[in-house]
């Protein structure tokens, strides 16, 4: 008897001692795995630190070169080492209100259709549809907009233009000049064609999250379908669709590749939407790889860290309220 | 009777603007696909995949920005998918709660529509400046740094879809965290982070500005991670805006493989999505 309990227990010290240390590799393990993934966790934060202390550190040169001035100055010429970055930064922005303009009323025409009119059996193909036209590639439209589109605006709308315009006061300016083809109408239409699948599937992400109490009590009491958007589904879903629009805006700012390829990249400003401008991404990736010496490299990464500057507030105002949008649905 | 009247017609015509949106939007998109496969698909031979780009004036193929492409895609999404899962990990299990987790979504959500050229001039910053030169693996690391974001997105809103029941079970157990999160949590979204990956992989194929000043471009075929390498999309910005007819087909055929390819990602990945149970 006492003999079988010395040989139970001489069995169980070792079973003990390795269950202890299986325990105790397990916690090791675990805490390893922990700092692991809070260290990838940090890698993002210092991923988006590290963008941008390069691009302050590499615009340093210029921003010491010209100071405030580079933001005020038209003028771009590499041979006498003079840079000013505001013809790129008003062809970004005006290609870009170009292509809000024309991009965010269509979306939203598209997103009602989708959720308010089409037939249940459309609903999901034309979704799905909408939503793998996002993930094509900006060059695509780039080269459909460069051999295709660009040729025809030549040769049927832009000379309509300019004569239908030539006596009004100020169309007369904003269309004028020979037609190239290419140029900053151009480049906004193109950027109009690439944002609307974006903006339209958040708008229908969000007109989705309206309760159909809602839309039922409108109809109810005798709205038209028209009034149940209007008047119910947009005021309810405000905060979401700027949200959304702000996205497409962030993108279109930033989108190199549509815009390269028609833009013209003249660094000027013309007052004709029909004469060929330059966006900051075109800049930049025109230039940059044959950009010679420390100035004109450095002018260039100043104008990327504006471009940065300028969506990063666009996408946090955006991000700010989808975010507000969700907690409202969590409400 | 006349003010109803009024109110329908109204509604007729902005539904019929609305209508009309949905035919000149699709429309138009179906116009530029329609173009790519015509203007692609003319020109596809054999000679495209088995030659290399060639010199002005001359016919030839798109082997070495294909494969250029595919080494680069491949060597980014290695590198930007683990530590993508695993910060993707961290914000959906261990620090769910915690504030860092509201910080790095924030910020990772604006990563995500950051411009790309931007991350092309960090990463010439950090690594084609101090090494000297344009290289392949500059080119991985900026498609890397896009591609992150992406899986750390994915992997976050997957894990969050698994019951915490699950999580629960095997906690009583006496599992510690890490290996519930390997063999339950992971396991239980195993199809929505194929899902984030296979999107990643089709966000980086087109991406072509980042490439442009990391990874240049190469006429010749190199698999050499320290020089610089040809890729699709960078051979389709150099040959559509010159002026020679055999470039300029070249790069649509360029164009129409990018495209497929991300489409076939998208389905596949879509399909992947559709599989999984529901919540």
């Amino acid at each position: 008897m006492a003999n079988n309990l010395a040989i139970d227990n001489a069995g169980l010290k070792p079973a003990e001692a390795r269950l202890a240390s299986a325990l105790a590799g397990f916690k090791l393990r675990d805490t390893a795995f922990h700092l692991l993934t809070l260290a990838a966790a940090w890698t993002v934060l210092i991923l988006l630190g590290g963008v941008i202390a390069s691009l302050i550190l590499g615009s340093m040169p210029a921003i010491k070169a010209f100071g405030l001035n580079f933001l005020s100055t038209e003028a771009w010429n590499p041979v006498t080492e003079k840079f000013g970055a505001m013809a790129p930064v008003y062809g970004t922005v005006v290609t870009s209100l170009i292509a809000m303009a024309i991009a965010v009323p269509s979306a939203l025409g598209i997103a009602i259709f989708l959720t308010e009119l089409c037939p249940f059996r459309l609903r999901k193909p034309v979704g799905i549809a909408i939503e793998l036209l996002a993930g094509i590639p900006s060059i695509i439209y780039g080269i459909w907009g460069l051999f295709v589109f660009a040729p025809f605006l030549q040769e049927h709308i832009q000379p309509v233009l300019i004569s239908a315009f030539s006596g009004v006061p100020i169309l007369s300016t904003l269309f004028a000049g020979p037609p190239y083809g290419i140029g900053v109408l151009t480049a906004g239409i193109i950027l109009a064609i690439m944002v609307l699948p974006i903006v339209t599937s958040i708008s229908r992400d969000v007109f989705e999250t309206v309760p159909a109490v809602l839309k039922e009590a409108a109809y109810a009491v005798g709205c038209t379908t028209w009034e149940v958007v209007r008047s119910v589904v947009i005021p309810y879903t405000r905060v979401g669709l700027i949200g959304g629009v702000m996205l497409g805006l962030g993108r279109a700012l930033g989108e190199t590749m549509a815009v390269t390829f028609v833009i013209g990249n003249a660094h000027k400003i013309a007052p004709s939407l029909l004469a060929p401008g330059t966006t900051i991404s075109a800049t930049i990736a025109n230039e940059f790889t044959e950009a010679v010496g420390d100035l004109y490299t450095s002018a260039l990464i100043a104008l990327g860290l504006i471009l940065f500057v300028i969506t990063f507030i666009i996408l946090a105002i955006s991000r700010y309220m989808l975010m507000r949008l969700h907690q409202q649905e969590g409400r | 009777m006349a003010i109803y009247d009024s109110r329908r017609r109204r509604s007729k015509f902005y539904l019929g603007l609305c209508f009309l949106a949905v035919i000149i939007g699709l429309g138009w998109l179906a116009l530029i696909l329609g173009t790519l496969f015509f203007e692609g698909l003319r020109n596809i031979s054999p000679a495209v995949f088995t030659q290399m780009t060639p010199p002005p004036g001359s016919g030839g193929g798109l082997l070495n920005a294909i494969v250029g492409s595919l080494i680069m895609t491949t060597l980014g999404v290695a590198i930007g998918t683990p530590l993508g899962m695993l910060a993707g990990t961290y914000m959906a299990e261990y620090g769910r709660y915690s504030k860092l987790t509201v910080v790095v979504r924030f910020i990772n959500d604006i990563l995500l529509s950051a411009p790309s050229i931007v991350i092309g001039l960090f990463i010439y910053e950090v690594m084609v400046a101090k090494m000297g030169h344009f290289s392949a693996l500059a080119g991985a690391a900026a498609l890397a740094v896009i591609v992150i974001p992406v899986v750390v997105r994915t992997t976050e809103d997957m894990l969050l879809l698994v019951p915490d029941t699950l999580r629960e079970a095997a906690r009583a157990l006496g599992l510690p965290r890490s290996i519930v999160i390997g063999k339950v949590g992971y396991r239980a979204a195993r199809a929505g982070l194929i899902t984030g990956v296979l999107l990643a992989i089709a966000r980086v194929s087109g991406e072509t500005a980042p490439l442009l000043f990391t990874a240049l471009n190469n006429q010749f075929f190199s698999t050499n991670l320290n020089a610089p390498m040809a890729s699709l999309p960078a051979v389709i910005f150099q040959f559509a805006l010159s002026p020679y007819k055999e470039w300029q087909q070249l790069a649509w055929t360029g164009a129409l493989l990018i495209t497929l390819t991300v489409l076939a990602l998208s389905i596949t990945a879509r399909a992947l999505q559709s599989q999984r149970p529901a919540k």
